[in-house]
């Protein structure tokens, strides 16, 4: 909620840092453009359309509420959170997506998600996963259906038309071919056949770790490096610390290396589960968000790490080869509980509020 | 819970690091303003009661001559800044953003500045520490950093609590200021002999001089000053904003932390700024008083910022017209602008606190619209004392006061690190205002009606046992009335038969 100004004369500070709220999520969706055009090199014309489509949506879906709450609408879209939002929503779906996925999951987001909520700074939950995850539920076959990269200068990329053609729903028949698993989803089902893992990804079809991303996947997760690359520049920019994505990271490794030396045919590596699937995405640029997590630092390691934890545990043994959104939900409705209890010690104080002993 | 803390950094990044704006103020050579014609001296320069007038109006005084002497404990003197004559005793426009009105003695200045005489002290050191004191408190020295408590209390508070360490005060981590670093470049010697003169008075065994590393040519200077002194030290302390604040720079000095409704005195240092440290000098050794100050002239609005020697109780108004302005100022600010007061307007005076006086030009004073907040945590970050300012904000925002002071609200020093962060520029500080004048109001108020449920509850006490004293009176009587009765009747023979009983018994 907007505190009220309090009535009186201008009080000091009378500087400011010279950033705003604006400039803060503008400065989110710069670190997140190099990734996302690679994507779109990627996988041409109809993961552009499924982008505009779903940032479209998601800021028309904020005017509308706005509106309707009788707000000012320009002053409040103006600062690029629902665009944000949008795009994190975008570059988490399968880029060939039909256009009304991007739709209803860009509308859900910022009305469901955000606006219901009482609107920037009130949700409990990130909109962007709110929306990824009602889709997942809702309409799991057009959201687990995967495209293989076809690069724009490859022979038979869509081109503009044909992404059209496509993400309205007027797939071209040569184009079904196309459809594939993410290494997770490829992992598991084979796993559930009974081919293990060493077998399974030694296979020549299969979806192989490539640091470039060349692979089936969403836009925001097949280029991880690039995504953190854009989650450096925020730590740079010290627009985020390091906690959340440190700790998410560092326990996603830990439980995964251990699996992993347990038993190898049935636990992806470390690199697969950090390089592959939403983690650099997640750690970077979903989990640190402000609104819906932790506010110090102690609390967000705690935050980061379960976070982590539950992205390893739902991805492993989960209804769902994808943990991170999931996870990233769990982790927010326990933000409030963290913030009660993880606060930074006062000046002066012990933990509990008390004075210090005078030490002399 | 140590361990983890020095891992994540015991505090690492507390403060905030403002544009610097000191430059060229900074580096302008120190100018003295010409003498103003009228002088407003008000009564209340200090922490503690305003000072009570011992001059009439029509009378005339040199410079230095005591005009009003200090009432009660807390409390300083005030001198006439020059010679001439008193023209007015009566209020004027108080240096605060609501515009009231406040006591001053106007001098009207006879050009001469003529000193009253002044009695200097050759070896203050062979002076006994109450004499320091008194000395002081006579010159009507108070913090000149901004705080402006009378030196003197500080001094018997640091020698009655055995204080150890005096920690001397260059920090002017406020933006845009540089009066202490120019007196710590001119007048490192008086600097330093004020603050070995502040030892002698507080019986500290050491001096640390924290000064911040964005002001080289002052640690030069201070270096050179204070070299022959072995229990002097000079520390570089890293620029961060509010390393100014006393709890900050004792504790980036000795790592000791002030204890919450503690003073600093309680783990033994004392913090005292270095321009009081040289007005320690002057009232000491020369046996001057406090009269003068150097003051920040500085802002977009001005054409000459830089630092003037002015006498206190010079208009603002004659400041700004010395460091000549430029535009019509949108806004004048006493202090820094991280925690100075808006001026309501520009012929109040300049007080013996008053470091800076800055004219901000339009594009300085825009104040960003306030939006929602963000939750980025950007202000808990800043804030130097730990505490959660957004929390705070919400709850004062919807009323609840309680749950405010639960998060710490007394311990935020308002230093308005948090706001200057705040990317939603909500106005955090003012809430924190706001709130703390509140419960200091509902404070005094539940104080009163405790006094007045007592006074009650007394007097129905007291009425009380005023009728059970009548009852028990009026019963006494009855009784008293009854034996009467029964002794002139059939009761006489009762009595006798007692008085045998009584002395068979002392009989056996
Ligand atoms: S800095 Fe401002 S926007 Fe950020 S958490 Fe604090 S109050 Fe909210
Ligand atoms: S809450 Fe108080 S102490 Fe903390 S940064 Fe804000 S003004 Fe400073």
């Amino acid at each position: 909620m907007i505190p009220p100004r309090p009535a009186g004369p201008v009080a000091a500070p009378h500087a400011t840092a010279g950033t705003n709220v604006t400039r803060v999520m503008l400065w989110v969706c710069a670190a997140l453009l190099p990734a996302t055009l690679f994507g779109f090199w990627l996988y041409g014309w109809p993961a552009i359309h499924l982008w505009w489509l779903t940032t479209a949506s998601a800021i028309a879906g904020e005017a509308l509420c706005l509106r309707l709450r009788r707000q000012a609408v320009l002053p409040s879209l103006c600062d690029a959170s629902a665009l944000l939002t949008g795009w994190l929503l975008a570059l988490s779906l399968p880029p060939w997506a039909p256009w009304w996925v991007g739709v209803v999951g860009g509308l859900f987001a910022t009305v469901i998600g955000k606006q219901v909520f009482g609107g920037l700074g009130q949700n409990l939950f990130n909109p962007a996963m709110v929306a990824r995850v009602m889709l997942l539920i809702s309409f799991p076959v057009p959201m687990t259906a995967w495209t293989a990269p076809l690069p724009l200068r490859s022979a038979n990329a869509p081109g503009f038309v044909d992404g059209l053609w496509i993400t309205f729903g007027a797939r071209p028949e040569a184009l079904d071919a196309m459809s594939s698993a993410t290494l997770f989803g490829y992992a598991r089902s084979e796993l559930s056949r009974g081919v293990d893992l060493l077998q399974s990804l030694a296979a020549t079809q299969a979806p192989t770790i490539n640091l470039l991303g060349e692979r089936a996947g969403s836009l925001g997760e097949t280029a991880s490096l690039l995504i953190a690359a854009g989650g450096l520049l925020l730590l740079g920019l010290r627009l985020i610390t390091w906690h959340i994505p440190f700790a998410m990271l560092a326990t996603l490794a830990l439980f995964a290396s251990f699996m992993h030396s347990l038993d190898p045919a049935r636990y992806l590596s470390v690199s697969t589960h950090l390089l592959s699937g939403a983690a650099m995405l997640g750690a970077f640029f979903i989990a640190t968000d402000y609104v819906t997590s932790p506010n110090t630092a102690a609390g967000q390691l705690v935050f980061g790490a379960g976070v982590g934890f539950l992205s390893y545990v739902i991805r492993t043994w989960g209804g769902y080869p994808e943990g991170v959104a999931f996870a990233v939900l769990l982790m927010n409705a326990l933000t409030p509980v963290i913030d009660r209890y993880v606060k930074p010690r006062i000046y002066g104080r012990d933990r509990r509020g008390m004075p210090l002993e005078i030490e002399s | 819970m140590r361990i983890l803390e020095k891992i994540l950094g015991r505090r690492p990044h507390w403060g905030v690091h403002p544009d610097d704006h000191k430059r060229p103020a900074a580096d302008a050579p120190l100018r003295s303003l010409p003498l103003p014609e009228v002088l407003h001296v008000p009564l209340q320069q200090h922490v503690g009661n305003p000072a009570r007038p011992v001059v009439l109006v029509g009378e005339r005084v040199l410079k230095g001559d005591l005009i009003a002497e200090p009432n009660g404990n807390i409390s300083a003197p005030v001198h006439a800044p020059t010679s001439g004559w008193i023209s007015a005793i009566g209020e004027i426009t108080a240096a605060h953003p609501s515009g009231l009105s406040q006591l001053a003695i106007t001098i009207t200045a006879d050009g001469a500045d003529a000193w009253c005489e002044r009695v200097p002290v050759a070896d203050p050191f062979a002076l006994a520490p109450e004499e320091i004191s008194r000395r002081t408190a006579a010159a009507g020295v108070v913090g000149l950093g901004g705080a402006t408590f009378p030196a003197a209390v500080k001094f018997n508070l640091g020698r009655r609590l055995q204080v150890g360490t005096l920690i001397v005060n260059g920090g002017e981590c406020e933006p845009y200021l540089s009066s202490d670093d120019r007196m710590m470049r001119d007048r490192a010697a008086e600097v330093v002999d004020g603050l070995r003169i502040v030892m002698h008075a507080i019986g500290a065994r050491e001096a640390l001089i924290g000064i911040e590393d964005n002001k080289p040519q002052a640690i030069a200077a201070m270096r050179v000053a204070a070299a022959a002194f072995g229990n002097v030290q000079l520390r570089v302390v890293p620029a961060r904003y509010p390393m100014g604040s006393d709890k900050q720079l004792i504790q980036t000095l000795t790592g000791k932390e002030v204890p919450a409704d503690a003073r600093a005195a309680e783990v033994g240092v004392l913090v005292h700024n270095v321009s009081t440290c040289a007005a320690v000098h002057r009232a000491v050794r020369r046996g001057e008083p406090l009269v003068e100050r150097i003051v920040t002239l500085n802002g977009g609005a001005l054409t000459r910022p830089g630092n003037v020697l002015a006498p206190i109780g010079t208009p603002v108004v004659d400041l700004l017209r010395f460091a000549g302005v430029s535009e019509r100022p949108a806004r004048l600010v006493l202090g820094g602008p991280m925690m100075g007061i808006v001026l309501p307007h520009a012929r109040v005076p300049i007080v013996k606190g008053a470091s800076g006086i800055l004219a901000f030009d339009a594009a300085e004073a825009r104040t960003p619209p306030a939006g929602p907040c963000i939750r980025c945590g950007s202000c808990t970050r800043a804030c130097p004392m730990g505490l959660l300012p957004l929390e705070m904000a919400s709850r004062i925002g919807v009323g609840d006061l309680d749950s405010a002071a639960g998060l710490g609200l007394s311990d935020c020093i308002g230093c308005g690190c948090c706001a200057y962060v705040c990317p939603a520029h909500i106005p955090l500080v003012q809430f924190f205002s706001h709130a703390k004048g509140e419960l200091s109001a509902r404070e005094r108020s539940r104080l009163r009606n405790d006094a007045t449920r007592r006074l009650a509850e007394d007097r129905a006490a007291r009425l009380a046992r005023e009728a059970q004293e009548k009852a028990a009176a009026n019963a006494r009587r009855k009784a008293e009335r009854d034996a009467a009765k029964a002794a002139v009747g059939g009761g006489s023979r009762l009595l006798s038969t007692r008085i045998a009983d009584t002395t068979s018994e002392a009989a056996t």
